[in-house]
């Protein structure tokens, strides 16, 4: 069975509040970088997967997102498959 | 008949022993529910109490809740029973959607170890039938992602079904509308980032979170009079 590459980004949902992302965004003035905005902390999953194609492999990773890998509730995931 | 309060007990759970000790004390009958039997063991009320539950990987709760306890819990809540989270309990109900949103980090990354003000907003839940709304208790709070969230549309249902079951004096973590604990929408599940098991007698500095689990004690006493 083909052997895919799976990459998974999880990042708050809009409306969510990202306390490390505001933490590290208050932090970096201090070390000069006045000009940066909008950080954003997430996470990122990397994961091989067997199915018989990317198709089938998507639709697991996704359904794995949903039931485990993020919390839908707080959190958005992007899946890329290779 | 004494009350039977069944606590939770995953891999890395470290507060089973405080929540059955005030059990014992306010004079309820208290025994561990491990994790991975699926029974609640036909139990008057259930506390998930605080710890990291399987070690907190990926989320706090994420994995504790495929536990096969969890499927008891979740048919007990269902059927009425009452069921307390506290801490990393509050967490492992919202990851198993007993509870809605979600326990993120604190606001300022910071962790809190702190005995704070908790004013009581209802009184119509397992954890504050016998308190007063208005009350003002001083318990305990630990954590590091007592962060409560949730979208605007369960922010605002939370508020006009009344199930905010009590806030922050002064909020120490972010937490959203300075919410320390919420009641499911039949008011039988509620979790609280608070520890009133850790307040049951003077001489740990407080004993305002008794009236918590004595009510836990009286709520599961009604269900064990109704089934008598």
């Amino acid at each position: 069975m083909p052997v895919f590459d799976a990459h998974i980004e999880v990042t708050h949902l809009p409306g969510i509040s990202d306390p490390a992302g505001a933490t590290v965004e208050r932090a970096l003035p201090a070390l000069g970088y006045t000009n940066v905005s909008q950080v954003h902390i997430g996470k990122t999953i990397r994961l091989t997967i067997d199915a018989p194609d990317r198709g089938a492999a998507e639709a697991q990773v996704k359904e794995m997102c949903e039931r485990l890998l993020a919390n839908p509730v707080i959190e958005a995931y992007e899946v890329t498959i290779t | 008949m004494t009350a039977r309060i069944g606590v939770v007990c995953f891999p890395g759970t470290n507060c089973e022993l405080d929540a059955l000790h005030a059990v014992e004390l306010l004079g309820g009958a208290g025994e561990i529910l491990w994790h991975g039997d699926a029974t609640t063991k036909s139990v008057d009320g259930v506390i998930v109490p605080g710890g990291f539950a399987h070690g907190d990987y990926l989320r706090t709760g994420a994995i504790a809740r495929f536990s096969p306890v969890m499927g008891a819990v979740a048919d007990f809540a269902a059927a009425g029973g009452p069921v307390v989270g506290i801490c990393n309990g509050f967490q492992v109900l919202c990851e198993a959607h007993l509870l809605p949103g979600a326990l993120q980090k604190n606001a300022g990354m910071k962790f809190v170890c702190d005995t704070v003000d908790l004013r009581v907003e209802t009184v119509t839940t397992p954890l504050t039938n016998r308190a007063r709304a208005g009350d003002v208790l001083h318990v305990p709070i630990n954590h590091f992602e007592g962060n409560y969230v949730c979208d605007e549309r369960t922010l605002a249902a939370l508020r006009a079904d009344d199930r905010v079951v009590v806030r922050y004096v002064e909020n120490p973590n972010g937490s959203l509308d300075d919410i320390a604990g919420i009641c499911s929408e039949g008011r039988n599940v509620v979790g609280l980032m608070p520890h009133p098991e850790r307040a049951c007698e003077t001489i740990l500095g407080s004993d305002d979170g008794a009236v918590m689990i004595g009510s836990l004690l009286a709520a599961a006493g009604a269900a064990v009079t109704a089934t008598a």
